[in-house]
């Protein structure tokens, strides 16, 4: 075993590629502060029953509307209370659940279909890609917002349904993605070899694609889950999505309308909340392609 | 060309058909549609009154056959809700989206192309930083929050532009703002990453070596050249922004096709749901079509792929 801390070595061999890429991770900061704000609301959702000051659902007709403490309000209510007397602030803290749980979630779904739709069309190339590159024409040509607005009405509206509605229609840019770079790396020499050996094509497209795609994967994983936050959070200020009592932020801010008038902290709050999430989401997919693939920037 | 042409004619009508018949099969997702229209008072023979009255009775391949061969004619069926012709009503509500999808892409090419240009001349100056800001943060805007945010200031607040309806343009400035806005950001990083790629080639360097003058440089070597993509970006965009103008026109009370939408969403009126799906579909398939074929016309080299 070297000792890679050795200065003399150091300067003759360089840092390793380990070295250059936590070098380039912690210099990046759009991605650090991205990253930050995903951690520290992603623990908020996970520990938002111990965080959460009262029940999102508990409803109190004495104490409704009340302003938030920077606007006259009480410290038993930090950020106000909605139209139902019930704390705003704990309602926001439990949304944070169902915003993230919703983009995670359905960027696996949109994720594994896309993908295997993508590595099959950009390895196989022929008949394979052709109907493919058809069904990605074809799903881009359905309005998403339209199409899952009238799923959703026909099937109800649940957390279940959106998540999955959601998931089977954003599945498009990762198709998109992993087909081009499958078509990138599918002639390299690693797989030409794996292929003289006798390798199956299970193992060649799991042990040398996949590890060589799974860059780009992971930056369309975080893009698609902040597309599928704001979708649903679009769906269920439109009335069509997560259903009431739930906590969604989207709904939030529906419910607030129509006291916006008088109290736009009502309005101003839950989506300023989801800006936030959505803008650090962005931030830390933007920065992993900047690291790892800078050539895919645009 | 018009090798390409009518290869590419030939792909768009194919997912014009496949769009079509996912429309219309949205219909049967609930079960029985018979059953969704009558509602959960009404009778067994009351749904089966329902089932011969509109036909689904039928085996499905042939109700979307039928539904179809009208659909080519112009005739949508009627609205169970309105109890109008489809088409009708959709026709009267579209100008109110069209005009809405053209100020917003015109908003949106007017300042994210001077933008992009701007950035990529002074790569990192204050002014690239702004855009770069500008297009982060649309990413991540919830254009329903942002049209709000906007009502609460422009339309409460300074009272400068009325909070909703369609009658005059003042009503169109918040709404296009929010819609432009939606579509900004990924037409100025192209813009912005064309023209850096474009000032980097050689025959820049050989138009600055001839002594050119930097703005002829600029406009007339460079941007024509950048501004090629953005064309068809801008085309897929449009078609974007119609599908989602259902959003910015519930927020505003916009009465365009996108209300519509989700009225008629709300209402269970199948029909009009499943027109609209395919017509704004047909919108985007058209507007992907026009940008592919005006691409190939201006840049020879996509001719081939």
């Amino acid at each position: 075993m070297t000792d890679m801390t050795d200065p003399l070595l150091q300067e003759i061999t360089g840092p390793t590629p380990g070295q250059l890429l936590r070098k380039r991770v912690f210099g990046h900061q759009g991605l650090l502060i991205g990253a930050i704000v995903v951690a520290i609301l992603a623990i908020i959702a996970l520990l938002a029953p111990l965080l959460a000051p009262h029940d999102p659902y508990a409803q109190s007709l004495m104490d409704r509307m009340q302003p938030p403490v920077f606007l006259g309000g009480t410290w038993e209510h930090p950020l106000g209370t909605d139209h139902l007397g019930r704390d705003y602030l704990s309602r926001l803290i439990y949304g944070a659940r169902v915003s993230l749980m919703i983009g995670v979630i359905a960027a696996v779904i949109s994720g594994v279909i896309g993908t295997a739709m993508g590595v099959a069309a950009g390895y196989f190339g022929g008949k394979v890609d052709a109907v493919v590159t058809f069904l990605i024409n074809v799903r881009l040509a359905m309005p998403v917002v339209l199409v899952a607005l009238a799923v959703v009405a026909i099937l109800g509206g649940s957390l279940t349904v959106v998540i999955v509605v959601l998931g089977l229609l954003l599945w498009d840019r990762f198709a998109v993605v992993m087909r081009a770079s499958t078509l990138q790396v599918r002639r390299r020499e690693y797989v030409a070899a794996a292929q003289a050996i006798g390798a199956s094509t299970p193992r060649i497209l799991l042990t040398e694609i996949m590890p060589n795609i799974v860059n780009n994967l992971i930056v369309v994983v975080t893009l698609e889950m902040a597309h599928a936050i704001l979708l649903e959070a679009a769906l269920s200020f439109l009335g069509l999505g997560v259903q009431p009592p739930t906590p969604s932020w989207g709904l939030m801010v529906s419910e607030g309308k129509n006291m916006m008038l008088f109290e736009p902290w009502l309005v101003l709050i839950p989506g300023a909340v989801l800006f936030l999430l959505v803008l650090a989401i962005n931030l830390m997919g933007d920065g992993l392609r900047d690291v790892t693939a800078p050539e895919n920037r645009n | 060309m018009l090798q390409f042409i009518l290869k590419r004619l030939g792909l768009a009508i194919l997912v014009a058909f496949t769009v079509s018949f996912i429309s219309f099969s949205l219909l049967f997702l609930s079960g029985d549609p018979a059953a969704a229209l009558a509602g959960e008072t009404a009778s067994g023979e009351d749904i089966e009154a329902l089932r011969k009255l509109y036909g689904f009775d039928r085996p499905m391949l042939v109700q979307y056959g039928d539904w179809l061969f009208s659909a080519l004619q112009g005739d949508f069926g009627e609205s169970y809700y309105f109890k109008l012709p489809v088409a009708s009503l959709i026709a009267e509500r579209l100008s109110v989206t069209m005009l809405l999808g053209v100020c917003g892409i015109s908003f949106a090419l007017l300042t994210a192309v001077p933008l992009g240009v701007a950035a990529a001349i002074r790569p990192n100056s204050l002014i690239d930083r702004v855009a770069l800001f500008l297009s982060v943060a649309g990413q991540a805007m919830p254009s329903f929050w942002f049209g709000l945010i906007l009502i609460v200031v422009f339309a409460i607040q300074l009272g400068w532009l009325p909070p909703s309806g369609a009658s005059t343009w003042r009503h169109f400035v918040m709404p296009t703002i929010v819609l432009g806005y939606y579509a900004m950001p990924a037409i100025m990083r192209l813009t912005r990453a064309g023209m850096l790629e474009v000032l980097n080639s050689d025959y820049i360097r050989t138009a600055r070596a001839k002594g050119a003058p930097e703005m002829r440089v600029m406009f007339k070597h460079a941007l024509r050249n950048a501004i090629i993509p953005v064309v068809s970006l801008a085309a897929v965009q449009m078609g974007f922004m119609l599908g989602g103008s259902i959003v910015v026109e519930s927020i505003f009370a916009l009465h365009g096709a996108g209300f519509l939408a989700w009225e008629s969403i709300g209402r269970n009126d199948l029909p009009t749901v499943q027109a609209l799906i395919l017509i704004f579909s047909m919108f985007y398939i058209v507007f992907t079509f026009l940008a592919d074929v005006l691409n190939a016309w201006l840049d020879p080299r996509m001719r081939s792929s």
